[in-house]
């Protein structure tokens, strides 16, 4: 996993509510393109017109928020379907860090995992960050101080930044783990013998 | 004093790994083809093993064609991810439901119907709608591919505790007015965001009424409420669900399960993060006319004026009734109605009655023994001489990942949980509904309100 210490980066505006995963990223690309190529079909559905041709109008197409790398979203980003494709695209496409009031829960929990940092701030601070990022200004996240350009500080949970900081994802530290699993399965075994005899 | 959702979290915390976050046991693991298919490669990548097999299922649902007739096999890239899944899964040594097998069908319908969903445990799936499972007091949500692949390989998952919430219904529901209709209710008036960061404890005289498949639509819809878990607690229908199902404990082992699940429901006087109330008995039937579950109205209203991108995408005009709106496509199906009352309760409308000319109508059962047991009712005879495709197990046109979808600008009154854009193909234009109220817009041609047929 990439690690994530400071981003200096353009950051673009997507002042959508309930921006959903099916929308991030559509259910036909997650069935076979590798996870290497999924970047390019990001936010597809408004990123090109019909015919196939870019929409000038979707806010990533305009010249000045092109090679952004945070998103800089409305109200409960990454709804709906648990695809982690959509993490994968959003990765893939070049974004590196979100913005919003508030995601999805599993989109939320699948970002941690693939080295991208999703900011929770209140709607009034995205709201103002939405108007800054307007102007195509770089923004700089420093996640060790959890400030966003040197002055809105940000919460994260401390054992979700240091994976960040690390890139290293929960699987590593849990298999070190077994032998707590183990005790734990045989006593749970013990007192509910029938959940072991599906 | 404890909620039902603390008991069963409790009974599964392995460690606390620090900062809020425990280390979870998996007491119950659902695959299916799509995700699972995803979370195998990358074991392989990793060269890892499965550390429980014994402790999943596993079935095919999102990728395979439900054309009737067509064992399940389509598209190319479909079928090798169907034999992949099928050859890994077997390797592993899995419970594996295949096509054309009893047990094969969504996996949200399958793990209930094979009695391997019990009350009290904790049972993840790289779905969301694993919710679902939350209707037999089961603490169950969805998970992404890398958590999927942490289940594989250490039957745990890390998980932040969530708060809790309990909604209490309230009032029996008229006639015409099912388990649908009180949950898109709910995230009407709450919003998709009013359940974040909860886990949902369904209860009350309304829930209390409805039978197993009614609270599993319920459950089924809480992610679409912004929470990952909806639960409700087990009783007596519960307990007559489960028992004599393949994977359910039985004789002495049933016995002490039972006991232990009678301990599972909350404590009176505990207390809940958050309470809400939704009156049930003049509720109307519900429908969606925007790109978001929470855009609801009952069916004798009339289309607001607050999101005018999600009017113009649906290509309809704020303060006309719902009513009356043409329709192209019905689809009775999906891992929120696609079980054996659903198909009933449709059955119910489309009896003696025909297909509107200009309509497009498919009944898609959720499960194979769901298709075998409707036709044995004749509940398919029924469908067909109405005009509508009776179709194969699978998620079918819910997810548009098989070839079934809808054409473009096309509207389609649907039993599934998505109406967002482009959910049942690109500009598609989806209502969500009831499966009688769907079964009553086949037959108008147009939305149309079931307590009229």
């Amino acid at each position: 996993m990439e690690k994530f210490t400071t981003l200096k980066a353009i950051a673009a505006p997507i002042p959508l509510k309930n921006v959903d995963t099916d929308y991030i990223i559509r259910i036909e690309r997650c069935t076979g393109t590798p996870r290497s190529e999924i970047g390019q079909y990001a936010f597809e559905m408004a990123r090109f017109l019909p015919g196939g041709a870019e929409n000038p109008e979707f806010v990533l197409n305009r010249p000045k928020f092109r090679g952004a790398k945070i998103l800089v979203c409305g109200e409960f980003f990454g709804t709906g379907s648990s695809r982690e494709m959509a993490v994968w695209a959003l990765a893939g496409y070049g974004i590196r860090a979100l913005i919003a009031p508030s995601y999805g829960q599993i989109f939320y929990g699948n970002c941690f995992q693939n080295g991208l940092l999703p900011i929770v701030l209140s709607s009034s601070q995205v709201d103002e960050l939405m108007r800054e990022a307007e102007s195509g200004k770089n923004f700089e996240i420093d996640l060790g101080k959890q400030t966003i350009n040197g002055t809105v500080p940000f919460e994260v949970s401390p054992r979700r930044k240091k994976m960040l900081l690390e890139g290293v994802d929960e699987l590593g530290l849990t298999l070190a783990m077994e032998p707590k699993i183990a005790a734990f399965q045989a006593a749970d075994r013990a007192r509910r013998p029938w959940i072991y005899q599906a | 004093m404890k909620t039902m959702f603390d008991k069963i979290w409790d009974m599964h915390v392995v460690d606390d790994v620090g900062d809020g976050m425990q280390l979870m046991f998996v007491s119950r693991h659902v695959m299916h083809e799509l995700s699972g298919q995803r979370g195998q490669m990358e074991m392989a990548k990793r060269g890892l093993k499965m550390r429980n097999p014994e402790l999943t299922v596993g079935s095919f649902d999102h990728v395979v064609s439900t054309v009737p007739g067509s064992k399940g096999r389509g598209v190319a890239w479909a079928d090798k991810m169907i034999d992949y899944f099928r050859d890994e899964s077997k390797k592993a040594g899995i419970h594996l439901y295949d096509i054309g097998q009893d047990g094969q069908g969504i996996v949200h319908v399958v793990g209930p119907e094979l009695g391997f969903t019990l009350p009290g445990t904790l049972l993840v799936c790289g779905d969301s709608h694993t919710c679902t499972h939350g209707a037999l007091g089961a603490l169950a949500w969805g998970i992404g591919t890398t958590e999927l692949v942490h289940v594989l390989a250490t039957q745990t998952v890390v998980q932040q505790r969530p708060k809790t919430m309990r909604v209490d219904f309230r009032g029996t529901p008229p006639k015409g007015v099912s388990g649908k209709d009180l949950i898109l209710a709910l995230i009407g008036k709450l919003g998709t965001a009013g359940g974040v960061g909860y886990a949902v404890e369904y209860a009350g005289e309304a829930i209390r009424g409805l039978d197993m498949e009614g609270r599993m639509t319920v459950c089924n819809l809480s992610i679409e409420l912004g929470a990952k878990v909806g639960m409700v607690a087990p009783d007596g229908k519960t307990y007559a669900f489960l028992k004599g199902r393949r994977h359910a404990p039985k004789d002495a082992l049933w016995d002490q399960a039972l006991a232990h699940w009678k301990t599972l429901p909350s404590d009176a006087g505990a207390e809940f993060d958050a309470e809400h109330a939704l009156d049930c008995g003049s509720l109307a039937p519900q429908i969606t006319w925007g790109t978001s579950p929470e855009d609801v109205v009952g069916v004798d209203g009339t289309i607001p004026d607050n999101k005018p991108a999600a009017l113009e995408y649906m290509g309809l005009t704020a303060g006309k009734p719902i009513a009356g709106t043409k329709v192209d496509r019905v689809f009775i199906g999906s891992c929120t109605n696609s079980r054996l009352p659903d198909l009933r309760a449709a059955a119910a409308i489309v009896k003696g009655r025909k297909v509107a000319k200009h309509v497009k109508a498919w009944a898609v059962p959720g499960s194979w023994r769901i298709k075998q047991d409707a036709e044995k009712e004749g509940l398919h005879q029924v469908f067909l001489d109405a005009g509508f495709e009776w179709r194969e197990a699978g998620c079918s046109m819910c997810v548009a990942a098989n070839g079934d979808y809808v054409e473009p600008k096309a509207r389609c009154v649907s039993t599934s949980n998505r109406n967002f854009v482009g959910r049942q193909g690109p500009q598609a234009r989806t209502h969500l509904a009831s499966p009688a109220m769907a079964a009553a817009a086949a037959i108008a041609g147009e939305i149309a309100d079931v307590r009229e047929f």
